[in-house]
């Protein structure tokens, strides 16, 4: 195994191998070049504990995921492992990423939980005990969270079916459906939540699953006292479709549609951050064409996005009207969507390699005239709702979070730059040719509501800025790569000699077969950073699919931040927040 | 004709106007707030849609009636009934124009102010009977807001009784031929539209119900006429109170050219466009920002427009 970066200042990973000598395994050189360093199970806690206090400061767990490696071919020389934990961590101080990877062996594997170190990491190793029956000594409560506490067995797990046909007919006798009614029964000491303090008698209300503040099936169990929320747990994975498993089941490129609605208002946002992890394994540089086809609709589904969350946030509270004038709005970009791409909200339209067709004849005048209409309707919205003083008393002050909050709890994108912080994928860490535009990273000061909708409200001009670079500078030649492993082909010389037809039918029938690797992208989305990371075992289809999404995390922090506020308070912030529910489930 | 035929007349001829206004309320306001918020509303039913209302009717008359098993049944079918009682019977004092009206009390400011306090028993024994989280949470929320709005409402009309000197709601207006008490009483005006927002559960004062964090607040368990009851009841109480408007600050029925009853239906009808317009457009705050502002700002604001009337009163006698 060598280094990742043999020459230059000391690694992460040099730090790692001095100060834990026999605990560090090996390193690994991924595609995706973070550096990767495989720990032994019983230093991991201590390997972390380090790394967030010592001096590089990772101080928060990215993402914690694990891989079922037991039918995995292509291992290149990793430790024996039947299941390995891989924690992602971000230092938002020296901009570094590290992966630590955990080997665990047998089919109750177990370690120790990190949970007294990072609070967030609580809801990823529930999902990942949930998903591969990975046990987590210490965890607070170790419960399923994404799928029904009846599942039987770890659906990550390869030998759990993928597809309902393969689970035989679902029948529900009386006795399954009384146990299961008293499974659902509510008690809230299973919750760790009290029924009296003092001689208080606590009133416990569920919001959701459907409930109109909530945006989609989540449930929020509240403990009242009057009005005032005394705790709050949050319930999720009632959206849960498996969006994982079937990325093991898709071919490479056939997944592309999925991605669409895992955040189904990001659109091709998701399209994205996908392929911007199976372009690093297959090594495919973009032609500048198709890069610059992809910001514009990147930024312009970004707009979309938060034109959504400011109708809804309005409604929220209370305000009815801006809704309609947002999804208006939302409507002419999605004519113009669809003129591009022929769908609308989930146009699953990049491709392996870049996008599906060229832009139709007149997309500029589209785009032209949807960038002098929109700057108005912002202003009017900054009237009609940023400078209301109703709604100014609904968001300011409520909802705060500090940034050292916020950086160990996992937040990102705009929720993460209203605490103040300068930080955005596409300044940090270009990608997809971001370093290209002229824009800037707005920020707010405070970490609440308010300044999470002012961000947000920036940021649709900033893409509009970004959208007007790539009209005027928009770049000639190919939309899709000509390597062999762009997906489908482009077809101009399948039939002039057999080779080029032989590939390119091979890559139509079955699909490209992706090289062996594994490699993560990270993209700012419109609801925080999508991370797609991708195990290939050189094969048609992906050996692990693992979609870190911002929403998770996020949904996360409101159980602490709704403490000792109204009702209507944590209306308002889940509204702040813009989280979609396929997003948190998958 | 003999008086007590005359009365009965009267009575049933506002009860179907009434009715027959708050229905086409309900109409007018869809296709307002369409109209502000970009898109068509109902247009399908007759004519530019009118007819919607009495499709809507045909549906929820032959709903099923429901009572939920948990619920207290006597007090949850009573509740709705209240609120169309009160809003109805407030209506006997309205003189629409001269002579036209149900009853001549000379208490009439008052028999309208204990008429709208009994409408808060509607909204809290509906929250309470209901046996419901939200509807119980909304019965609260209700309760509160009347404790804290009713004080101000019913000072904020006492100027214009020191103006007339007279609780008489035609003498009220008769006493507005020089100028309109708006003027005079602006703060007044004022708060008494504040208050009567609140009083008719408007947005944005629609805290008992407001859909997006109580869902329904305190009608989630009532489907069928009876929540129909409170649909209208809501619709007769922006009437009432815009009615009442024009007759204490905006001069009632006094008005050149046009005969008095249409001077009358002008100004209340332009009101109840401002209520809809104020739905079209403003958020709703929290329930505590609507007390505070009710008894910090509201009360004194009365209090000190009442004091100076009174002073002023007294010194240019």
């Amino acid at each position: 195994m060598s280094h990742v970066e043999a020459k230059g200042p000391p690694s992460v990973l040099d730090e790692l191998s001095g100060k834990f000598k026999g605990s560090v395994l090996c390193f690994q050189e991924t595609k995706d070049r973070i550096p990767t360093a495989w720990v032994s199970s019983m230093a991991a806690h201590d390997v972390l504990e380090y790394l967030k206090t010592g001096s590089r400061r990772y101080r928060t767990v990215y993402d914690l995921t694990a891989i079922d490696e037991r039918v995995r071919s292509n291992r290149q020389g990793q430790p024996e492992s039947d299941f390995t934990v891989v924690y992602h961590l971000l230092s938002y101080d020296k901009n570094e990423d590290v992966r630590i990877k955990v080997p665990l062996k047998g089919e109750s594997p177990s370690l120790k939980s990190i949970v007294d170190i990072w609070p967030a990491a609580n809801w990823y190793e529930r999902e990942a005990w949930d998903m591969f029956g990975i046990k987590f000594e210490g965890h607070p409560s170790l419960r399923r969270i994404l799928m029904p506490p009846y599942w039987k067995g770890h659906p990550l797990r390869k030998e759990h079916p993928a597809r309902a046909t393969e689970l035989g007919p679902f029948l529900m006798p009386d006795e399954m459906e009384a146990s299961l009614e008293d499974m659902l029964k509510f008690k809230p000491e299973d919750y760790g939540m009290v029924r009296h303090a003092g001689d208080t008698d606590f009133m416990f209300l569920n919001v959701g699953p459907h409930h109109l503040g909530t945006h989609g099936v989540l449930r929020i169990v509240l403990e009242l006292d009057g009005e005032e929320i005394i705790d709050a747990v949050m319930d999720i994975g009632f959206h849960h479709r498996g969006a994982e498993k079937m990325g093991e089941r898709q071919s490479w490129h056939t997944y592309i549609p999925y991605t669409d609605r895992i955040d189904y208002l990001g659109g091709l946002l998701n399209n994205l951050a996908y392929l911007l992890a199976v372009e690093q394994l297959a090594g495919i540089d973009i032609p500048p064409r198709a890069m610059a086809i992809r910001v514009m609709l990147a930024e312009l589904f970004r707009i979309e996005s938060h034109l959504v969350w400011l109708g809804t946030f309005a409604q929220d509270l209370g305000q009815l009207s801006p809704v309609f004038y947002t999804f208006n709005d939302r409507e002419r970009i999605f004519s113009i969507i669809e003129a591009v791409c022929g769908g609308r909200m989930h146009p699953e339209w990049f491709r392996i390699g870049g996008v599906a067709q060229d832009l139709p004849k007149g997309w500029d005048k589209m785009m032209r005239d949807f960038l002098a209409y929109l700057p108005k309707r912002l202003r009017e919205y900054d009237r009609l709702i940023m400078n209301n003083r109703i709604f100014k008393a609904r968001t300011q002050g409520v909802g705060r979070y500090s940034l050292s909050d916020a950086i160990e709890w996992g937040v990102t994108g705009p929720n993460l730059r209203a605490c103040g912080l300068e930080w955005d994928f596409r300044k940090k860490r270009p990608y997809a040719g971001y370093e290209n535009f002229d824009f800037e990273i707005p920020t707010a000061p405070y970490g609440d509501c308010y300044s999470r909708a002012l961000v947000r409200m920036e940021e649709m001009r900033q893409s509009m800025r970004i959208i007007g670079q790539c009209m005027e500078n928009m770049p000639e030649g190919p939309y899709k790569s000509h390597h062999p492993l762009a997906a489908p082909p482009l077809k101009e010389r399948t039939m002039h000699d057999i080779e080029t037809l032989i590939d390119h039918f091979l890559n139509v029938s079955w699909g490209p077969v992706i090289p062996a690797g594994e490699a993560v992208s990270r993209i700012e989305s419109s609801k925080g950073n999508y991370s797609y990371y991708l195990v290939s075992d050189g094969n048609t289809v992906s050996y692990r699919t693992r979609i870190r999404t911002p929403s998770f995390p996020h949904i996360q922090t409101v159980s602490f931040l709704c403490r000792g506020l109204m009702v209507s308070d944590l209306i308002a912030i889940l509204g702040s927040i813009d989280f979609v529910l396929a997003d948190i489930d998958r | 004709m003999s008086e007590t035929a005359r009365g009965l007349i009267t009575v049933f001829v506002v009860l179907f106007v009434l009715m027959s206004v708050a229905a086409g309320l309900i109409w007018l306001e869809r296709r307002l707030l369409a109209l502000w918020q970009d898109r068509y509303g109902p247009n399908r039913v007759g004519p530019f849609g009118v007819l919607q209302v009495l499709a809507d009717m045909i549906k929820v008359l032959s709903k099923e009636d429901w009572v939920p098993p948990f619920a207290d049944k006597g007090v949850f079918i009573i509740a709705p009934t209240i609120i169309m009682m009160t809003t109805l019977l407030s209506f006997a004092i309205v003189p629409f124009a001269p002579g036209m009206r149900v009853v001549d009390l000379n208490i009439g400011v008052l028999f309208f102010l204990a008429m709208v306090a009994l409408t808060a028993y509607s909204v809290a024994l509906s929250g309470w009977a209901s046996n419901s989280k939200y509807s119980l949470l909304g019965g609260l929320r209700a309760l509160a807001q009347m404790i804290s709005y009713e004080v101000f409402m019913g000072l904020s009309m006492m100027g214009v009784v020191m103006l007339a000197g007279s609780f008489d709601l035609s003498k009220i207006v008769e006493a507005q031929r020089k100028i309109w008490f708006v003027i005079p009483q602006f703060l007044g005006f004022i708060s008494f539209f504040i208050a009567s927002i609140a009083e008719a559960h408007r947005l944005p004062f629609d805290l008992p119900e407001s859909e997006s964090e109580l869902v329904a607040g305190f009608h989630v368990e009532y489907s069928g006429m009876k929540f129909g009851m409170f649909f209208v009841g809501e619709y007769i109480a922006i009437t009432l109170v815009s009615a009442l408007m024009t007759t204490m600050f905006l001069g009632g029925w006094l008005g050149p050219v046009l005969p008095p009853l249409a001077w009358f239906i002008i100004k209340t009808f332009a009101l109840i466009c401002v209520f809809i317009l104020l739905r079209a457009a403003l958020p709703r705050p929290r329930y505590d920002q609507l007390t505070e502002l009710a008894w910090k700002v509201m009360l004194p604001v009365t209090l000190l427009n009442l004091m100076a009337t009174g002073g002023i009163l007294l010194a240019w006698r």
